[in-house]
């Protein structure tokens, strides 16, 4: 001390401005050492070092899928706006949030996949390279949300499908970097094969009409492994390409088939379309339909009276707001935004945008392998918008209900929107396959 | 389902949606046969039938009036296109005419899909006796019955005007030499303007009758425009006659395969194309 004092006031001046220089390297020290914990990955850090974060939306806007897809838009459009807004019912899922998701705004755009893993996989290109996207959502065809799935491994930014049943999913196309919080093939078949073999007997023989790829053909497995346990046969299964317009000659086969019960697959368009043709072929006069894995907006195209006393296997449905108030808080939310009822397609998304969110704030950081590590947790979700749920780190399926419903006459119709009744809630734990049954490998985090 | 009576039912089916098809194919031919233009917006033609007879079937709950509204809406359509958009392409090269036909065909598509959204919307089949007829051989809908009949009609009206009419003789002579068609007085841009408005009502024409059969939503015309190029490949690129073997020959690969396999009806029937194609390049009917 005394030195310095003795060499004038120059270099004492030059101490001092070492000393602050090294105060200040010690005061932003454990912020560095914090992020030479996580080196760049993916979009990390590029993606977050303004003020926001972007999310890139993959939906079909277009083809058979179409209205599912922009359904879904809506629901991932309206969490944003919750998260950014700080709402309630965002908070109530995930509770860390205050604004936005770690402080950032999140900000997003909409892409049209048009149900095509090629053009999915370009639009999911730009979110990333142009827009450092931090998180890729959106699907309603398996095959885009197979593609993405992969693109995401590969890329290191985490994808979350919206819709999509195929059990290949998070089966054999697992990836480390995406995570499914809808019904799938094998959820919905274990949840509706007791119902039906229940209420329609267990001498059923059953033809199904089957979208051919892997969605559809995940669906045929699951419904006829479950279905002929409970003693039914299938008597033929008639595979049709995605976006068909014509099934003259698959209602024919199955007219011939001596089948007494018609399980549809088909999904968006192609559910509409051969429902009504196997209504003007006779096939629905003498035979019972079941729909495993129900489209959106499938009742409203083909009508109530064609799906009077039809059960099927459903994610979310507006009417179960008495069973889940959470639930009854989407509706409103959703309805006071849009005019209109949300359909499964929406929650799915609102969900995943929520729970997205409440593993990055519990993982504090965007950096993907943390946020993984959060998701990976297994906490448990006490409750949401369908009751309690939870993920499955091993496979990274969420543990959730699946709703049976059935179709209500006309007559018992108590609004324009009360398509159904609702025959039982399953709960998750107790309809899921051992989470290696379809060949889940993740892959590396990093 | 390989049985005697489903064998039946399937050869008379393929017969019945070959007969669609080859209805919607019938439009696609005529443009190109006698403008060389590949009209890549004829899908969306047919799409905007179904609409149109949708938007004429909800203000008058007529089917008659639907298909009326359909088919000469999308022919004032057609010749809207032709005298704004498609007649600067005639002597342009053929990559540009299918841009600017595929660009018409987005545009058109996107315009309904903002109109009216991509919900599908029905139009009732009308009833002459009951909605399903038992034929003896199969349990079959009465309107597409009825649709087989009025397509032979319509197919054979077409076949008249253009083989048996003045109309039809300049038009194919306006294919053989335009310059000296024109100098013999004739107005052959109106006559082409003309054609582009027959196809376009043709392709308007099968979108209304094909809507109670197929839900109406914007994009339907767009897997109906791939297996109309079958069919156009299979018949002859610009032969009428074509159109309507190539349409039949289509139907019955399908309703046929789908016995066997369900799965291959529709690889069976590119399988058929590619066999066209490396036998007979210009197709069965086709002369060039």
């Amino acid at each position: 001390m005394s030195k310095s004092l003795d060499l004038g006031g120059a270099v004492s001046r030059r101490a001092v401005l070492i000393g602050m220089a090294g105060a200040a390297g010690a005061m932003a020290l454990p912020e560095i050492a914090f992020a030479a914990d996580y080196p760049p990955l993916g979009t990390f850090p590029a993606g977050q070092a303004g003020d926001s974060v972007f999310v890139g939306i993959d939906v079909p806007l277009t083809g058979t899928y179409a209205a599912a897809g922009a359904d879904e838009q809506k629901g991932i459009e309206l969490a944003i706006e919750h998260l950014n807004s700080g709402d309630d019912l965002i908070k109530a899922i995930s509770p860390k949030t205050t604004k936005g998701v770690l402080g950032k705004t999140v900000t997003s755009s909409a892409a049209d996949e048009a149900a095509k893993a090629d053009i999915a996989v370009q639009n999911a290109t730009k979110f990333v390279q142009d827009n450092k996207a931090s998180l890729l959502i959106g699907s309603v065809s398996s095959g885009t949300a197979v593609a993405l799935n992969h693109f995401a491994q590969d890329q290191k930014v985490i994808y979350l499908p919206g819709i999509s049943g195929s059990n290949d999913t998070t089966g054999k196309d697992c990836t480390r970097y995406s995570f499914r919080s809808c019904f799938y093939a094998y959820s919905t078949s274990a949840a509706l094969a007791p119902v039906l073999i229940d209420k329609l007997g267990k001498t059923r023989k059953a033809a199904y009409l089957t979208p051919d790829y892997t969605y559809g053909h995940t669906v045929y497995d699951s419904m006829t492994k479950f279905t002929e346990a409970g003693g039914w046969t299938t008597v033929t299964n008639q595979l049709f390409p995605l976006g068909a317009t014509d099934y003259s000659a698959y209602a024919l086969n199955i007219a011939n088939s001596g089948a007494d019960t018609l399980v549809v697959i088909g999904f968006g368009n192609d559910a509409v379309n051969s429902i009504k043709q196997a209504k003007q072929f006779g096939l629905l006069d003498k035979m019972t339909l079941v729909v495993p894995y129900m489209s959106p907006y499938l009742v409203q195209q083909v009508g109530q009276d064609l799906m009077a006393g039809v059960y099927a296997g459903l994610d979310f449905y507006w009417d179960i707001g008495d069973k889940f108030p959470l639930a009854k808080q989407f509706v409103d939310k959703f309805e006071a935004k849009y005019g209109a009822k949300p359909e499964w397609g929406a929650h799915a998304g609102y969900l995943q945008i929520a729970l997205w969110a409440d593993a990055v704030e519990t993982a504090g950081t965007f950096y993907p392998p943390e946020v993984i590590k959060a998701y990976e947790s297994g906490k448990k979700y006490a409750d949401s918008t369908v009751g309690p749920i939870s993920w499955r780190a091993a496979d990274h399926q969420l543990i959730r209900p699946v709703i049976v419903v059935q179709g209500k006459k006309t007559a018992d119709m108590k609004g324009k929107d009360d398509f159904y009744s609702v025959v039982e809630v399953v709960p998750g734990d107790g309809i899921m396959q051992d989470p290696k049954a379809f060949g889940c490998m993740l892959g590396e985090a990093t | 389902m390989l049985n005697w009576g489903n064998f039946v039912s399937q050869l008379f089916n393929g017969l019945v949606s070959g007969a669609l098809l080859a209805l919607i194919s019938a439009g696609l031919t005529i443009v190109y046969g006698t403008l060389g233009v590949l009209n890549l917006a004829h899908g969306a033609l047919f799409m905007l039938g179904g609409y149109a007879g949708f938007v004429a079937y909800q203000a008058t709950g007529s089917f008659v009036v639907a298909v009326v509204v359909g088919a000469l809406f999308v022919g004032l359509v057609g010749v809207v296109l032709e005298r704004l958009i498609v007649r600067f392409f005639y002597a342009r090269p053929e990559e540009d005419q299918i841009l600017v036909t595929f660009g018409v065909g987005i545009v058109i598509v996107e315009l309904v899909r903002y109109g009216f959204g991509s919900l599908s919307q029905s139009v009732q089949a009308p009833v002459l006796v009951s909605p399903i007829v038992n034929l003896g051989f199969a349990i079959y809908p009465e309107y597409r019955l009825l649709a087989f009949a009025i397509v032979a009609v319509a197919l054979a009206i077409l076949y008249f005007v253009l083989y048996r009419t003045r109309l039809g003789m300049v038009v194919r002579a306006g294919i053989e030499d335009s310059q000296m068609v024109d100098m013999l007085g004739i107005n052959v841009q109106r006559i082409f303007m003309l054609v582009f408005g027959i196809g376009a009502m043709a392709a308007g024409f099968a979108g209304i009758i094909n809507a109670p059969i197929i839900s109406v939503t914007p994009n339907v015309g767009d897997d109906i425009l791939i297996e109309c190029f079958v069919v156009v490949v299979i018949g002859g690129v610009g032969s009428f006659p074509g159109a309507i073997v190539g349409g039949i020959i289509a139907g019955e690969i399908m309703s046929l395969t789908s016995m066997f396999n369900p799965q291959l009806s529709q690889v069976m029937l590119f399988a058929a194309m590619t066999l066209v194609l490396v036998t007979r390049p210009q197709g069965l009917f086709g002369t060039r």
